[in-house]
């Protein structure tokens, strides 16, 4: 499915002569073929599709993405801060999503089309 | 970093959306082109938080959905022959042929397995050398490899009773169809990131050239799918139209060497009838001549059926973002996820089966 979460790999053994790896889906595991991955070892976060590895996530590119998102409005926000009461005042926090307050389950997944 | 909740962070998203929402001057229409970040943005209510700034078009991207009529025949009529296995993706179980599916021929006998990898399927047809196993090869750029590699583990392991009903679709002949059509709304596009993940990112540079559309490479995670939407709406504002990838952590610009000298090898580019939408040129792949001895069509003769689609089912409207699933007059009486009408019901990246799953039932037009 187009949803492949990331998983990591935990094991990695050779079976006639195809690179097979077990993935773990924070619990759940998988047999997946890392036919197409040859540089991939254990302890790496990779996406499946159709139970092939297809990419080893890039952690740094990750954290990057991460701090643009953390960066964003900070100038506006600062203006804002000084322009209210004064120092001190507490940032807004968010501790749930901004939209509902509650959403159905994730469906139940396993052996769809990987989209 | 597991990538999982750090992408779902709820004071990233408002951040996000604020950006958005002090950018956007008006309201810009998009298209996300895969199911899976169509069922994303219904799930987390995407569409509702950006409703000021955004009308989301969800794209052809659902494999299931747009698997033609005529292969979904072909698949029940190879599957009902008594030699054969016919292994399958669990979701195509369940989508109508013109008169029955591939359920309903398990039901009266027929041996129709569900596998997970194609791989499985190679398996099978190594257990079983009296039997003729086929697997039904649906998807796109990112169930391809898979297939290939099950073309290639069977012919290594000289299986003579494995085959392939081959139907795999290509994304960018059909972003360009819809941005050829004469009633186009699109302004945007989120582009399907895993299938970059395989393919790269090159094929689209055409597009954004000749369309003059923004092209935004996006993942499948709440704050992926509205930072795709920020870089898109800054694009339409500034009037710029590029290719960006905002998911740098999946997608590299090469995609995935591997695979693609493989898909290369295997598959041929071919015209593909979509189901719904019709035949787009060069939107497909089949088994290339070298490996055509593995072709289930011509090993079972079954490539001239003819077909007939429900006269009751809109989903080509759907698939086209010409009407959206609620307006359709069957989705959630006549058509629902147990007793689909069309694929889009069906299939985990459908657009119906996403508005009915998440409880959008309500027309367009219609406010509570």
């Amino acid at each position: 499915m187009c949803l492949g979460i990331p998983g990591r790999i935990t094991e990695i053994w050779d079976d006639r002569g195809t690179r097979m790896a077990l993935v773990d889906f924070g619990g759940v595991t998988r047999t997946t073929c890392l036919a197409y991955l040859p540089g991939a070892a254990v302890g790496d976060y990779t996406i499946i599709h159709a139970g092939f590895a297809l990419i080893v996530v890039d952690e740094a590119a990750a954290h990057r993405t991460l701090a643009t998102f953390r960066d964003l409005g900070l100038l506006d926000e600062l203006r804002g801060q000084l322009a209210a009461t004064g120092p001190g005042q507490p940032a807004t926090t968010h501790d749930q999503w901004p939209e509902v307050s509650s959403r159905p389950a994730s469906a139940t997944r396993g052996q769809e089309t990987p989209g | 970093m597991r990538y999982l909740t750090e992408f779902h962070d709820p004071e990233l998203a408002q951040r996000l959306l604020d950006t958005i929402a002090a950018t956007a001057t008006r309201r810009w229409t998009l298209m996300e082109v895969c199911g899976g970040q169509t069922h994303a943005i219904i799930r987390h209510g995407l569409d509702q938080l950006l409703s000021e700034q955004i009308e989301f078009i969800h794209g052809p991207g659902c494999p299931v959905c747009v698997t033609p009529l005529e292969m979904i025949d072909q698949a029940l009529a190879i599957a009902a022959r008594p030699e054969v296995i016919l292994c399958s993706f669990g979701d195509m179980l369940r989508v109508p042929g013109s008169a029955s599916d591939l359920f309903s021929v398990r039901a009266a006998g027929g041996d129709v397995r569900v596998v997970y990898s194609p791989l499985d399927a190679v398996g099978i047809a190594e257990a079983n050398p009296d039997r003729e196993v086929v697997f039904f090869a649906v998807g796109f750029e990112t169930t391809a490899p898979a297939a290939a590699m099950a073309a290639v583990t069977a012919r290594r392991r000289r299986l003579a009773n494995f085959s392939m009903l081959v139907s795999h679709v290509l994304v960018p002949p059909a972003m360009e169809a819809v941005l050829g059509a004469p009633d186009n709304r699109v302004q945007a596009f989120l582009a399907a990131g895993h299938v970059c993940t395989v393919m790269g990112t090159a094929q689209y540079e055409p597009l954004v050239a000749a369309y003059h559309v923004p092209i935004v490479v996006t993942g499948f995670e709440p704050l992926d799918l509205l930072d795709g939407v920020r870089q898109a709406v800054e694009q339409l504002e500034a009037g710029r139209a590029e290719l960006v990838n905002a998911y740098p952590r999946a997608v590299r610009a090469e995609g995935n060497p591997a695979a693609l000298a493989m898909l290369g090898e295997i598959f041929t580019v071919c015209d593909r009838a979509w189901r719904g939408i019709g035949t787009i040129a060069a939107s497909g792949w089949r088994l290339a001549p070298a490996w055509a001895d593995l072709d289930a069509q011509t090993r079972f003769g079954v490539a001239d059926l003819t077909v007939a689609e429900s006269p009751l089912c809109h989903s080509g409207a759907v698939l086209q973002g010409r009407i959206r699933p609620p307006d359709c007059p069957a989705f959630g009486t006549r058509c629902t996820p147990r007793h689909p009408l069309g694929a889009t019901m069906v299939s985990a990246e459908g657009a119906c089966a996403a508005y009915y799953q998440y409880r959008r039932l309500a027309p367009a037009g219609w406010t509570p």
